[in-house]
Parts: C-alpha cells; structure tokens; sequence
C-alpha cells in the first residue's frame, strides 16, 4: 500500500527559520565573524579541513559558523562543497623534510639536529582554566631568537644510516583515489593512508588507543612529530613547468615500532605514518598508529584478530560523513517502512493468538 | 603566444610568489604600480580544487591526502603576451591580477613590476617566514645535565 504524505513544508521552513535564529543567539551579543572563526578557532577549523578533506581556512571558519559549532556537520557541508569544484590536477608529492617547523619533536632521541622544538603546544600547560580569558586582554608578543634557516631532517634518516629501521624507498607510482572510485578491499596502504587523512579523529584515537591497550600492540614511539608549512607545486600542463600553487599547514607524525623480524623481515624497527591537514596533532599520531598496526599483513606478522588489524572494519568505520548519513537517517521519516513493520507484528500476534486459543480449547 | 625566450625558472619563481601571497596583496601591489592595460580572456577566473599528494613515510609511494582550492585564468595582451596565473584559495580578483602581472613580466614593464610588485611581495613573505621562525626558535629545548652529589 502506497501512502503519499504531503504538508510538511510549512514545518520545514518554519523550522530552518528558527534553526537561523537559534544559530545567532542572543543579538545582545556581538556576532562571531567568519575571520574570529578562522583565527581564533583554529584547530576546529584545522579539523574541518582534515575530515572534510579540502584545505581552505576560510571555507572551513564558514562551516563552523553555519553549523553552529558541530563539526561533524561542518565537515559535511565542506564535504558537500567539495564535490561542487571541477579537479585541475594533482600536486606533486609534498616535501616534508623541507617543511618551515612550528613544532618539532621527537620522543627517541633527546639531542638530535635541529633540536626540539615546542611550537605554540598545549603540552606542559596546567590544564587549569584561564579566567583572565574571560574577560578582553592583550596577549604579549611571544619571545623570539635568532633561527637557523637550514631545513631540520627527519629523524628516521638518523635510523637509516644504520640499517636499523625500515626504508620508504621512492617511489612515484600513481595512488588511487577514493574520492574517484569507490573504497575496495584490499586496500593498498596509500589507499589506507588517504582514508586514514580524512578519518573521524575520535575513531582513529579509539583504534590506535587500543593498540596501545595491547591489541595489536606494536609498541610505537614517536620518532617525530612535526609541525609547519610546505609549498604545494603542482605541474602546470599550459605551461610544460610546475610552479608552487600555494603553501599548506601539515602535521607529520613518524613512529618507530619495534619488531622482532619475521620471516620475510630482519629484526629492525618498523614504521607507521600519519600526515594531516593542519595543526592537528592527535590525529596524526592515532593516524600513525594505526597505519602501523595495518601493515601486520605486508611485514609478516601475526594476525591477531584485533579490530586495529582490520583493514575491512577500520576502513569502513572510519569515515564520520559516511557513519552520520547511514546513522542519522534512521531518524526520517519511515512511516511506510515502519508500516509494513506493524502490520507483520500484528499478524504474528494474531497467529500466536490463534495457536493459543486452540491449545485452551483442546485442554478443556 | 610570445614565449620565445627561456625565462621558466623566473617565471616559476614569480608565478610561486603570487600564488601564495595572502588575500589583496597582488591587487593592490599592481594598481599602485602601473595602470592596467587592456586584456582578453582565454580564461576567465574558475575556481576548482587540486589533489595534494604526500608520500608514506614521507619519502615512500604518493598517496592522496585531501584537496585544496585554487582559482586560475588566463590572458592575453593586445601586443600577444599571455598571462596565466594559479592562486591559492578562492581569489578571482587575486588571479586576474597575477595573471596580468605574468603577461606584463614578458614586456618592458619588467623592471618597475619587479621593483613595485614581485620585490615587495618577496620581502613580505621572507618577513612572515622568519617571524615565526624565530619564534619557534625560542621554544627550542636547551637541555642541560644536573649533577648529582655523590658525598
């Protein structure tokens, strides 16, 4: 039976208009610009970026605002925006040993070129709340000292040279894209790196925290963690020559995992990566993590059965716009569905009814 | 086109300066620089995404890690010369502009848009750059030993 339900329309227009009221609160209270956003609010807009997967601090500052401040909805308008812009190409591969640091630090060596740099971090803060942020104030300018404009290498190449840890040897092999066909099994691990990039940051905390809780441990150590900026260049096809098309904020973490061999592999220390849009720290590490954990296959280790193992079930998992849409539409309108549903129920009632009615009869 | 003379790596150069150079700056930099002489377009302003490429392991296999905006066109100038341009963000006023200073570099303006735009942009970005190199210097780690007492 089909029902065809009209009326809703009225409701829904009524609903967004207050949805925009709701949005701009109290009028009393200055509104919150697109650029406060952007500026202010930065690592929620960095994690836009990341999960929505397209680097543009306004648009993301823009979402944010638009959504109230739920990100996961910011993430899907960036997401939705996305598919709106035709591709002009792809970059080359970014150069992070080149990377303008912010923020470098490496939690296996204490003294090492280039040093440890803390960045603008939240770590070593008491964690206590700030008053005088409440109320307006000038922030005093932040010290500075003379810097080496010499680029700081990575850590693993220190490894490297003794033949300790695994090598990433170059390669130039185009890598599939998800955004253009659809996320199959197996999944290669630059196809798990790109979905990883863009994963919920909460998922990929849960999954690599249970790593560390032992499933699938594989004992990571930051090797480094780094911060900053790096031009993107990409070849430009009218003009046989590529020119730096822009300048994006990167996290890079590199952990150090160590490995008794197998029986492809020497004993040495293997690798896991994490590379994310933005200042977003704890998604790159958790992306570390559990790209390591991934590649139990490719190094020969056991499969232990952990979640974090599961290419099928973290892949799949991972992606929040993905989750959200399957999740939230459970909440629309079903009547029809539900319908269906109600009439089968009744019907087993009625039988059950019906079964029992003759039992009675027959005993008495 | 009027290309004849190899001058990709300024080209390149200068091509990579505007496109990172922050919201206006072009815009502003050439006004004040010279009048703007009249143009056609081969393409107009179009904004559209790229994908950015990392590598595992950050020298390993590419791997795709998200898009980002950018806006390009293309011009030509009455005397031939063709401007392209390639910006971050989503900028069609900065596009136009550093297209028509791409054009204008293959012309006699070389010297005063070298002097009054690209110079200027240089110096400011090497100012920003440094800025905050000096302040992440400042949080670098002095690590020092203590000496434990043995008596």
């Amino acid at each position: 039976m089909y029902v065809a339900v009209k009326g809703g329309e009225r409701a829904i227009q009524n609903a967004h208009a207050w949805l925009a009221e709701e949005r701009r609160g109290d009028t009393s209270v200055t509104e919150l610009s697109v650029a406060q956003i952007r500026e202010q609010l930065a690592l929620a807009v960095n994690r836009v970026m990341a999960e929505g997967s397209l680097y543009d601090p306004d648009l993301a500052a823009l979402a944010i605002k638009q959504a109230r401040g739920d990100l996961i909805e910011a993430i899907f308008l960036i997401r939705a925006y996305r598919t709106t812009l035709p591709r002009f190409g792809a970059s080359g591969p970014v150069d992070t040993a080149n990377m303008a640091c912010d923020r470098r630090i490496s939690a296996t060596f204490k003294d090492l070129p280039g040093g440890q740099v803390l960045g603008p971090t939240f770590d070593y803060t008491h964690r206590l709340l700030d008053f005088k942020l409440a109320a307006d104030g000038e922030v005093p300018q932040a010290p500075t000292r003379e810097a080496d404009p010499a680029p700081v290498p990575h850590v693993t190449g220190f490894l490297n040279r003794e033949g300790l840890i695994e090598e990433a040897p170059h390669d130039d092999t185009t890598p599939p894209d998800l955004t253009r066909e659809p996320l199959e099994m197996p999944a290669d691990r630059a196809l798990r790196l790109q979905a990883l990039t863009r994963a919920d940051e909460g998922f990929t905390l849960s999954m690599a925290y249970s790593t560390q809780r032992g499933y699938a441990r594989n004992h990571a150590f930051v090797g480094e963690l780094r911060i900053g900026t790096v031009p993107v260049e990409m070849e430009i096809p009218e003009l046989g020559f590529a020119i730096e098309i822009g300048e994006i904020t990167l996290t890079e973490c590199e952990t150090v995992n160590q490995f008794k061999g197998s029986k492809t592999e020497p004993p040495q220390f293997t690798r896991g990566y994490g590379l994310v849009f933005g200042q977003t720290e704890r998604k790159a590490i958790s992306m570390a993590l559990v790209d390591r954990a991934l590649r139990w296959e490719e190094l020969g280790e056991d499969n232990v059965g952990a979640p974090a193992q599961d290419a099928e079930f973290v892949l799949y998992h991972a992606d929040n716009i993905q989750a959200t849409g399957f999740l939230e539409h459970i909440k629309l309108p079903h009547y029809v569905d539900f319908q269906s549903e109600l009439e089968l129920v009744r019907k087993l009632r009625r039988e059950v009814e019906a079964s029992q009615g003759q039992h009675q009869e027959a005993a008495e | 086109m009027k290309d004849t003379i190899d001058q990709t790596p300024d080209r390149k150069a200068w091509m990579s300066l505007m496109a990172k150079a922050p919201e206006g700056r072009v815009v502003a930099l050439l006004d004040a620089a010279l009048p703007r002489p009249a143009f056609t377009w081969l393409r107009a302003p179009e904004i559209g995404s790229v994908m950015v490429r990392g590598r595992a392991g950050g020298t390993g296999a590419p791997f795709n890690l998200g898009e980002m905006t950018i806006t390009r066109c293309a011009l030509t100038l009455p005397s031939g010369e063709v401007g392209h341009a390639y910006v971050q963000g989503r900028r069609k006023p900065d596009a136009e502009a550093a297209a028509l200073v791409d054009a204008l570099m293959q012309t006699d303006a070389v010297t005063v848009l070298r002097a009054k735009v690209l110079e200027p942009l240089e110096q400011e970005a090497t100012t920003r750059r440094t800025t905050r190199a000096e302040k992440a210097a400042a949080t670098k780690v002095d690590f020092f030993t203590m000496v434990r007492g043995e008596d």
